[in-house]
């Protein structure tokens, strides 16, 4: 396997509403930052590949203006994803495997403001037995949350304490949305939005960009003080589309993932110092840890994570690259998670030394 | 068995969503001038040339835009069809003729509608002008012009207007860098 090493990332901040940007006047100058962090040019990238949805800002073929920022004429290698950003990564790593490019930008956007996220989300329903209900993404992860909470493994305390960590660790994060010390009892006094959810447990909704440099580790250029960070293992599992065929209180293409990865990588789960995890909703961290076996000595979603600020579209590859920040500032192995999908259908799981 | 059922070939799912949009800060500008009945395009400072519409990035250097050019409205036909079929929603009446027209001082079509003459008339390098509506029906849409129509002027030699357009972006673009 090639060791692909990411060396370049930038973020907007993650704000709740940009009124004047479209999304691709929010991506330009992420553009522009992230190549000037990994010390590239646009003529360097062989292939740029991407993650956005139409359907979030409403606008048709947004994806396609954003191709126009990236000095599109005469021509670019370039490929888009209607996933999560992180996907459009797998899919850039899985070319430099193969040996067709060496240098790869990826980047997503999400402009959630300016519909409603949970609703549209159901768009990506079963369009038989399950869209024509309109259940929204707040309602499903309630319904994941109660056999969560059936189960009797957590309860909504420790909801409450997921979110206190998040944002308790989005403080030292610029670009957090939330961020703060709360205790696990003043968050409790909320109302409910959906039983046993409260509006804290729930990922806010955030217009963004990001942008994310990576290559063959022998092909990029060696910057003084910086820490390439290779990956070394990837990989990822998908469940049954339909709620009622897998247990929502477990994530088994996590669990399996998790074990492709150790193969790859010959890390084991003991010797990751951080995850950084796509749990939307603050149950989901406590299914995943279960899931992946992560100890409570692993430093969980440093950046504050989707709880503290969510681009759709781009939720997951901010995991990557906020890994990417946190292995500059000393961390060494990290574990990195990406989600699609309801309910953590689909899951894309990464493991990231710093080198 | 369940062969012999009757095939359902349809059954209501409606799907709708509301959208707040806002225009962007290229747009803006650019509604706001043809709301007045200017024509606003961008010039690309890493290219010299003129964009129009304008959509706040030059797809040929990757740079934003923002400058304002007001231009003209009058420009040439680059290329055109004449459509036969009904358009579904379209208030248009066929047959009727699309033109990429190249406004004068643009270094990038637009397109829009060509009337006030046979159609068989409308060739490549024909000159035109904006036929605007009522100035009390402007509003924030390149639908103020209703159509261009041609102005009598002789054919346009579309080689030679392109080699002087690419000459006069250059000569935009060592200005725009001696300023820079």
């Amino acid at each position: 396997m090639r060791d692909v090493a990411i060396i370049g990332y930038s973020q907007s901040p993650q704000i709740r509403q940009e009124k004047v940007l479209n999304e691709v006047e929010i991506l330009m100058p992420e553009i522009d930052k992230a190549l000037a962090d990994a010390g590239m040019t646009m003529s360097e990238i062989d292939f740029v590949c991407s993650g956005s949805c139409d359907y979030i800002a409403g606008g048709a073929f947004s994806f396609v203006g954003a191709v126009d920022s990236l000095g599109a004429t005469p021509c670019k290698m370039e490929s888009h994803v209607e996933m999560d950003a992180a996907w459009a990564l797998y899919e850039a790593w899985i070319k430099i495997q193969a040996g067709e490019i060496k240098t790869a930008l990826i980047y997503g956007f999400g402009k959630s403001s300016v519909g409603q996220l949970p609703d549209v989300m159901s768009q990506q329903l079963d369009p038989y037995y399950l869209a024509p209900l309109w259940p929204d993404t707040i309602s499903l992860a309630a319904l994941q949350a109660n056999v969560l909470t059936q189960s009797g493994r957590y309860n909504e305390n420790d909801f409450a304490e997921v979110v206190v960590e998040s944002r308790r660790k989005a403080k030292s994060n610029d670009n957090a949305q939330l961020s703060g010390d709360y205790s696990a009892a003043d968050l409790l006094n909320a109302p409910y939005i959906a039983t046993p959810l409260r509006a804290h447990d729930c990922c806010p909704i955030t217009d963004g960009a990001s942008v994310l440099i990576m290559g063959d580790i022998d092909a990029l250029p060696k910057t003084a003080g910086k820490r390439p960070a290779v990956i070394r293992g990837m990989d990822h599992r998908m469940e049954a589309h339909q709620l009622g065929l897998r247990s929502l209180d477990q994530s088994i293409s996590s669990a399996q993932a998790m074990e492709q990865i150790k193969s790859q990588s010959g890390i084991a789960i003991d010797q990751y110092d951080m995850a950084e995890l796509y749990a939307a909703f603050s149950p989901q961290t406590l299914i995943l840890k279960d899931a992946l076996g992560l100890s409570d000595a692993v430093d969980i979603n440093p950046s504050g994570g989707p709880l503290a600020g969510h681009i759709m579209m781009s939720a997951g590859l901010d995991r990557f690259g906020m890994t990417y920040r946190a292995i500059q500032q000393g961390a060494d192995r990290a574990l990195v998670h990406a989600t699609s999908g309801p309910c953590l259908q689909h899951n894309l799981l990464a493991a990231v030394e710093g080198v | 068995m369940d062969i012999d059922l009757e095939p359902i070939e349809t059954f209501d799912a409606p799907i709708y969503h509301k959208y707040h949009a806002h225009s962007s800060r290229a747009i803006t500008p650019f509604l706001h001038a043809i709301k007045r009945g200017e024509l606003m395009g961008h010039l690309s400072r890493g290219t010299g040339k003129v964009l129009f519409p304008p959509l706040g990035a030059c797809p040929e250097s990757g740079e934003p835009t923002s400058e304002p050019v007001i231009l003209k409205d009058s420009g040439t036909v680059i290329g055109f069809t004449t459509v036969h079929l009904p358009i579904p929603g379209s208030k248009l009446v066929p047959p009727f003729t699309v033109a990429n027209i190249l406004l004068d001082g643009a270094d990038q079509s637009c397109s829009h509608l060509i009337s006030e003459c046979e159609l068989s008339d409308v060739a490549i390098g024909m000159r035109v002008k904006a036929v605007w509506r009522p100035k009390d029906e402007w509003d924030f849409g390149l639908e103020n012009i209703e159509y261009f129509k041609p102005t009598g002027e002789p054919l346009v030699d579309i080689d030679k207007l392109k080699a002087d357009c690419l000459a006069a972006a250059q000569q935009r673009k060592q200005e725009a860098d001696k300023n820079a």
